[in-house]
């Protein structure tokens, strides 16, 4: 025991002493918090990038001032102006664009033009567009003669947002987000193939440069074979949970100062100017602005969106995540550790690599079907089946797993990785001496088999 | 009283025999030779004596019990690829060895300060072994092969990749630690160490043993017919019907002239014949080296 536990110390100390580690340790979560910022804070900065459109019609003023100015840009409105003139020199007059309008809008939806000199960003069209709709729309009402109509559309204004809530047996309701959990799945799914995959095959390496070297020589004659694999196994998973635990904490942190400074202390009209395509309706707009400290809807979205995934059942998320990690990685790695050892080199590992990897793409593949289609029976399977479950359990439990299932695959899980362990340590012991000795599936079958 | 003893040891690979009934016995504090050509079945032997490897069938004794795992402790190999972590540094490397063997780190760490003094690698403490060559990571893995003080030592090829100092050096602390009370079972091809160090050796072939006892006794056996005759100052004799002069060199002021008996001459004819020459200051069988017992009983046995 005294000399595994230095084998293991060996193995995580070189490990996590390796630039490389330390690299990706803090890098990764920054660049997560990095994707998160950056959209917000690319929106931050259109500031600067202000557009003034000339907007003209056709011999009538039917859209005049329906276009509303933006944060980014001004509509202003020319009469008596010929667009073909204008053409010419909108750009020297500091115009961005012209919005040619002609008086056939009201039934041709076509007939409308934006000439630019470059391609306009979207946020700007579907301003115009929905601007240029709405007031249609209000026109053709009118041309009913209805009474009132002002009145009547400010009443009947109205804006959709489902509320998706989870009940459980006890009947506690939770806010959830199907995003949410989406996500969630996702990244679970694919953390624990990453994790899996590239701490099992930093065990491979490790065998085969332990090989090819001929370290193994020396220390098999201090150690038990078993226990140099396992605890090369055993440090490995310490470097990959350690790993895993910086990520946590960063994550979190990251997560605590979005919260604190973006969520806070933002200007919240500055929001909501910064997101025209959504805004209410024009007369909505005006109540809007004469209560400036009613929260905009993408504000108040963005913000429930943050409370379903802290109402995530985090605990159950972190204690699945460490177990699948543990079992999973141990059950593959062990078949990692036998096929390094049956190699001579990197290059000869192709061969068996392939059965070994196909598991696991599967396994990823259906963690991706998992979050379209959470109940699926293929879903359910993979989620109990050993090889598979690691990765696809994670990607269920975000939507919702019965207690029961989670016991089942975890209890399938303990008892294949045992058979695996105890399979890969024979074939380990055999293969770890054989050199130049061409390696096949029917050998390492016949080495599982030797006695003793 | 043997220390180590292997009995009718049968190793087999496959269809490969590789080894065949050998037995050796170890006398302690003594240096054992295991000779013979390349994929004779020394390193085999080796690693069942370290158990690496277990054999088909026979045993194995140290210090008159049978070879128990945890007899390790008192083993110390180095074999003859040798084995170092590339990346990791030469001192970290020897103390992380050390506590395999079963060595508090304290203790490890006061025995490798003595030994890198010793063999004069001190400078080496903090390099990565990729930056040595290949003799100075042979000089660190000796010293993790002795660390641990084990009763028996088993060095494969020790000498390979040495420059004659080294060699020198290594050979001395061989001595150096048979002293101390080790005893020391190495193989290797190079006959002229056989001669200095070895008190006896075992020769494979094709995974038999095919010659074994002490190197004394087999050299004298190997004699065959052929005397060294020293005289003082400067004397010249020719072949006769008695002997053939094989060579004659001067030593110190001394005649040294070897000479091979005909047929049916003894040495008595002979040393009777030179006697009037000169002042012989001695009369020897000529031993033959090592290498030309190796060579001839390869040989013949192929």
């Amino acid at each position: 025991m005294n000399k595994i536990s230095v084998i293991i110390k060996r193995e995580y100390i070189t490990r996590v002493r390796k630039k490389s580690f330390i690299i990706m340790t803090i890098l990764a979560p920054l660049l997560m918090a990095a994707i998160i910022i950056l959209p917000t804070a690319l929106m931050m900065n259109q500031k600067g990038d202000f557009k003034k459109i000339a907007v003209i019609e056709d011999n009538s003023d039917l859209f005049r001032g329906i276009i509303k100015n933006t944060k980014d840009a001004e509509f202003v409105y020319l009469e008596n102006t010929k667009v073909d003139d204008l053409k010419k020199t909108f750009e020297k007059a500091g115009y961005y664009g012209i919005l040619y309008i002609s008086p056939d809008l009201v039934n041709i939806p076509d007939a409308v033009q934006l000439i630019s000199k470059k391609q306009p960003p979207i946020g700007l069209l579907e301003h115009i567009e929905s601007s240029l709709e709405k007031e249609i729309e209000r026109q053709k009402l009118q041309a009913y003669n209805i009474q009132n109509l002002d009145e009547i559309m400010k009443n009947i204004n109205t804006n959709v947002n489902v509320q998706t809530k989870k009940i459980d047996e006890t009947g506690a309701v939770t806010g959830t987000s199907t995003g949410i959990a989406m996500a969630l799945a996702y990244i679970l799914g694919f953390l624990m193939y990453m994790l899996v995959f590239i701490f099992g095959s930093q065990v491979m390496r490790g065998v085969i440069e332990e090989k090819t070297s001929r370290v193994v020589e020396v220390i098999i004659s201090s150690v038990k074979p078993v226990q140099l694999m396992m605890g090369k196994i055993v440090g490995i998973a310490l470097v990959g949970l350690t790993q895993f635990l910086i990520w946590i904490i960063l994550t979190m942190g990251t997560v605590t100062v979005l919260k604190t400074t973006i969520l806070k202390k933002t200007d919240i009209t500055e929001i909501s100017q910064n997101m025209p395509q959504n805004l209410m309706s024009a007369g909505q707009q005006t109540s809007a602005t004469a209560q400036p400290s009613s929260i905009s809807p993408e504000l108040a979205e963005f913000s429930k969106m943050f409370d379903n995934a802290m109402s995530q059942p985090w605990g159950l998320i972190i204690i699945c995540f460490v177990f699948y990690f543990i079992t999973g990685y141990l059950l593959y790695a062990s078949v990692f550790a036998a096929i390094g050892s049956a190699v001579d080199n990197e290059t000869e590992t192709q061969q068996f690599m392939l059965p070994v990897t196909i598991p696991i793409i599967v396994a990823l593949m259906v963690a991706m079907g998992t979050m379209q289609n959470p109940e699926s029976s293929l879903s359910f399977w993979c989620s109990l089946i050993p090889l598979t479950s690691p990765i696809v359990m994670m990607a269920r439990i975000p939507f919702g797993v019965p207690y029961w299932q989670i016991a089942v695959s975890m209890i399938l899980m303990i008892v294949t990785f045992l058979v695996f362990v105890w399979g890969a340590a024979k074939v380990y012991r055999t293969g770890i001496l054989m050199y130049g000795k061409k390696s096949s599936w029917k050998e390492i079958w016949k080495w599982l088999r030797y006695a003793g | 009283m043997a220390l180590f003893e292997a009995r009718n040891v049968t190793k087999q690979y496959g269809s490969q025999l590789a080894l065949d009934n050998v037995s050796i016995s170890v006398p302690e504090q003594s240096i054992y030779g295991l000779l013979g050509p390349n994929g004779a079945g020394k390193t085999t032997l080796i690693r069942i004596i370290n158990q690496i490897t277990g054999p088909d069938s026979g045993e194995l004794f140290l210090n008159g019990k049978k070879l128990m795992p945890d007899d390790v402790q008192f083993i110390g190999y180095l074999p003859e690829e040798r084995g170092l972590y590339k990346k990791m540094k030469v001192g970290e490397q020897a103390l992380y060895f050390a506590q395999l063997k079963g060595l508090s780190k304290a203790e490890a760490m006061r025995r490798l300060k003595y030994w890198f003094k010793k063999l004069d690698i001190v400078d080496w403490w903090g390099k990565r072994v990729e930056e040595l060559s290949k003799g100075m990571a042979q000089k660190v893995q000796f010293v993790t092969t002795v660390l641990h003080e084990p009763k028996l030592l088993i060095f494969d090829e020790p000498f390979t990749g040495f420059d004659p100092v080294n060699t020198n050096t290594v050979k001395k602390e061989i001595l150096f630690l048979r002293e101390r009370g080790a005893t020391v079972i190495f193989s290797t091809h190079n006959m002229e160490s056989v001669e200095e160090l070895c008190d006896n050796i075992t020769l494979i072939n094709k995974a038999k043993t095919i010659l074994e006892g002490r190197v004394d006794e087999i050299r004298r056996q190997w004699a065959g017919n052929e005397f060294e005759v020293a005289f003082e100052g400067d004397v010249q004799i020719g072949s006769n019907g008695l002997y053939n002069v094989m060579g004659q060199k001067k030593d110190n002021g001394k005649s040294i002239i070897r000479v091979k008996a005909v047929t049916d001459a003894s040495p008595n004819d002979i040393l009777q014949h030179v006697l009037p020459s000169g002042n012989i200051v001695s009369f020897n069988p000529a031993l033959p080296s090592m290498n030309e017992i190796f060579i001839r009983v390869v040989e013949a046995k192929n």
